[in-house]
């Protein structure tokens, strides 16, 4: 009896360091993948305070006008918001004395929704996907932003025609433009490597298994077109047809069973670092991480790119509007959309911004420029999601995407 | 007289005992009633009632409600739309019908946008003007989709979670079957439940045994042993699982190792990765109700049953196995139950194929922000777990089940 005793003691705390070396080794991958489960922004390490320079904060122009107030402005945490902390927060303290206490979420409308139906808004400014921001403007959630008071770029030409097509909507402003990209591992491939967005689809040339974002159509059926030939303006019109939806997901049924699939996009990353798939869709800012950041041997293919805008929107019924609003037409200005992409490689809303795309902040022999989605070699054969038309055909093909995942 | 008094005195102290041991557990009402019934009301509630068309476009929603859905709409009918589109265009709720109706066929969102933008200049004759907007407006269909969703109590997001769809007329049509995939999620999430079920039993009915065999000392060192993983978080459990599972995780590295590279299997971000992790996390309910009924079972019984001539599988059997039955059913009904609502599990090793019903009401919940239909899938699974509870207490009998 003794002796069972203690052989079973001994291997319940063999286990239990087992478990516990098992947990130690999962390391920080899947801590993040836990962490940040639906976050679907990018996570990039930034640097220390001391190490970077900070954006110089303008000159008080109207002097300390905000003192006392206060603002909460809510986005993806991790580093995109750091980036956001860096150019817009810091610097519009400066300027106007208010102070912004930043929140993070997981993207989606619903608790802009829940708060707003409950008449208790507690959360001011919102940093959205622009088709959730059409969305919630549909369903009156948005307050109306009038882009006139928007300031005009250095050269003096308008807000408007500064900002890239469907910049600026009833409810939002623009700050970056993210993309969806293909991205591999430089290692798998080493006598041929992929090029194209059609490679992805080619399983036999470029052997291992793929990875493809779960939580929605979106995205998927385009690229599936596009990897089938579709030309880029053609896309949402062959996808209005039966047929077109038919063809896109036929062409996603060719290497269905090749696919992991992944929902945070902390995931992608990890997914390629653990050697779990060999190409994966993924966000730009987040390969772009892993190679300058983490020096991975990742290569990101920027052919057939699909670029979504990311908004600033202020939620309908915040008792501090004045300030939410002032707070969009400083953060969206020229420099500031510039300054931002020197903490993480999404490209600024803003025609003129672009030119004034500096260094990475962690690492200056780093061009930043060369990283912007919307740089002019990286977008020749880039799409924008066309957000009005999934306004109008998403219950149906996401019922449809639900059904085809299913079986 | 004295014994009146005597009754009347048992009555007011069985009245006031009553009063204490409910003011005792009052608070617990309260909380109960705040937390968890008052949202299961407003969550079936909200799967069949829908005002949104019936107050934005209250005349239009009147008038339709009068016809019947067959052959074309009546002319009331289109001028009060074209009158209640521009009222709605200038109060800023269009988008909020064109979301509502959206839900009920693709398309309507911007015919609905595009229409209210214009319904201002709209003169008799009606009906050409609508069809001038957009030729979609001759499709009685159309029409009948605003009628449908003109009903302040719905039955349309219980139609659409049965993988069915409503004509214009009110007939009922399966879904395209590329698009059925509700039903068969129910189906899956309940088979999911049974399989679990019976792999927390197969698992845990022996250890259960086994624990309760050991002295008192090493019974509470097992004990805390079942219950460690409680210790840490469902998310860190769960995730452990990927590490542990992965193509090149340790299992699949031993595998390798002895099989050769072939040898390694698919084991995550599958339905088998959803079977294992949620047997793992749910195998203590299991383990904790059948271990402590299985120590209330005097050993002389099998003993006497053995010493009477049994075998030791009669004795188990016959003898022991119908007494720790409570116990086992009692931790079969948890887990089948908390198996039904399980969806961070499946969500994060689960797949493409390894999905259950609650992803399908978070997503949404979270994404499409339908929730009349998440409420209706929610108001199903309870239905189901419901019925399925009904039948488990008539096949086993509640008062045997026993937590200990």
């Amino acid at each position: 009896m003794g002796r069972t005793t203690g052989i079973i003691i001994a291997a319940a705390a063999a286990i239990v360091i087992l478990a516990g070396v098992l947990l130690f080794m999962l390391g920080r991958g899947s801590e993040t993948a836990v962490n940040d489960l639906d976050k679907e922004m990018s996570d990039l390490q930034l640097p220390s305070a001391d190490g970077s320079t900070p954006p110089a904060p303008t000159p008080a122009a109207g002097g300390a006008s905000l003192a006392g107030k206060s603002l909460v402005v809510v986005s993806w945490g991790g580093a995109y918001t750091k980036s956001q902390i860096e150019a817009y927060h810091k610097p519009f303290t400066a300027k106007t004395g208010a102070k912004i206490t930043s929140e993070d979420y997981s993207g989606g409308v619903a608790e802009i929704k829940a708060m707003v139906l409950a008449k208790n808004v507690t959360w001011d400014v919102v940093d959205m996907e622009l088709a959730d921001a059409q969305r919630a403007c549909d369903e009156g959630l948005l307050e109306k932003i009038d882009a006139g008071m928007l300031p005009a770029a250095p050269d003096g030409t308008p807000a408007v025609q500064d900002f890239i097509p469907n910049g600026i909507t009833p409810c939002a402003v623009t700050t970056i433009v993210f993309s969806h990209i293909v991205a591999y591992d430089d290692t798998k491939f080493e006598l041929k490597k992929p090029t194209k967005l059609a490679d992805f689809f080619n399983v036999k040339d470029f052997p291992g298994k793929r990875g493809l974002r779960k939580t929605s159509p979106k995205i998927n059926l385009e690229m599936a077109l596009r990897a089938d030939g579709v030309p880029a303006e053609k896309v949402y019109e062959t996808l209005s047809t039966k047929e077109g939806v038919d063809r896109a997901f036929r062409k996603l049924d060719t290497i269905k069973n090749d696919v992991i699939w992944w929902t945070p996009g902390s995931q992608p990353p990890q997914l390629l670092a653990d050697g779990q798939v060999t190409m994966t869709t993924a966000y730009n800012g987040r390969i772009f991480d892993a190679q300058i950041g983490e020096g991975k041997p990742f290569k990101i293919i920027w052919d057939g790119q699909l670029q979504e805008l990311d908004v600033l929107s202020v939620v309908k019924g915040t008792k501090n509007l004045e300030a939410a609003l002032q707070f969009i037409a400083f953060a969206t200005d020229t420099q500031r959309l510039a300054d931002q992409a020197q903490y993480i490689a999404y490209g600024p809303a803003r025609r003129s911004s672009l030119p004034l795309v500096g260094t990475y902040s962690a690492k200056p022999e780093v061009d930043m420029k060369a990283h912007m989605p919307n740089a002019a070699e990286n977008s020749a054969n880039a799409l924008q999601i066309d957000f009005l038309w999934w306004a109008d055909h998403q219950e149906e093909l996401n019922q449809r995407w639900n059904a085809w995942l299913a079986k | 007289m004295a014994a009146e008094t005597l009754s009347e005195q048992y009555k007011r102290s069985g009245k006031s005992g009553r009063r204490a041991a409910f003011l005792l557990v009052l608070p617990l009402l309260a909380f109960l009633t705040i937390t968890f019934f008052l949202p299961i009301f407003n969550m079936l509630n909200r799967s069949i009632d829908d005002p949104t068309i019936d107050r934005l476009l209250p005349r239009a929603a009147e008038s339709l409600r009068a016809w019947n859905g067959k052959g074309r709409p009546p002319f009331g009918a289109i001028a009060a739309l074209a009158d209640d589109l521009a009222r709605a265009q200038s109060l800023g709720t269009v988008g909020q019908i064109a979301t509502r109706l959206n839900f009920e066929r693709a398309g309507m969102r911007s015919l609905i946008m595009k229409t209210a933008r214009e319904a201002k200049t709209f003169a008799p004759p009606y009906a050409q003007a609508f069809n001038a907007v957009d030729l979609q407006w001759s499709d009685p269909e159309v029409w009948g989709v605003i009628r449908h969703a003109s009903a302040t109590r719905t039955s349309s997001y219980y139609i659409a979670a049965m993988d069915q769809t409503r004509k214009a007329d009110g007939t009922m049509v399966p879904r395209a079957e590329e698009e059925q995939v509700y039903i068969l999620m129910l189906q899956r999430t309940l088979w999911v439940a049974l399989l679990v079920t019976v792999l927390c039993f197969v698992l845990g009915y022996p250890l259960a045994y086994f624990i309760s065999q050991q002295s008192d000392r090493t019974r509470n060192l097992l004990l805390i042993l079942v219950l460690l993983p409680f210790w840490t978080s469902l998310l860190v459990r769960t995730t452990s699982w990927i590490a542990l599972l992965q193509t090149n995780g340790i299992v699949n590295d031993a595998l390798a190792f002895v099989g050769g590279d072939g040898a390694r299997l698919e084991l995550i971000h599958n339905m088998t990765g959803t079977l294992i992790a949620m047997t793992h996390i749910l195998l203590p309910f299991m383990i904790l109700p059948t271990y402590s009924v299985m120590l209330s079972v005097p050993p002389a019984l099998t003993r006497a049953a053995v010493s009477l001539g049994a075998t030791p599988w009669t004795a188990f059997w016959r003898v022991y196995f119908p007494m720790t039955l409570p116990g086992a059913a009692a931790g079969g009904l948890l887990v089948f139950i908390l198996a039904l609502g399980y969806y961070i599990t499946p969500a994060l090793v689960g797949g493409r194929t390894g999905q259950l019903i609650s992803n399908m009401i978070q997503f949404h919940m979270q994404t499409s922000l339908n929730w009349g239909l998440a409420a209706a899938l929610g108001g199903i699974l309870l239905a189901c777990v419901t019925v399925l509870y009904i039948i488990y207490a008539r096949a086993i009998g509640l008062n045997r089940l026993r937590l200990g």
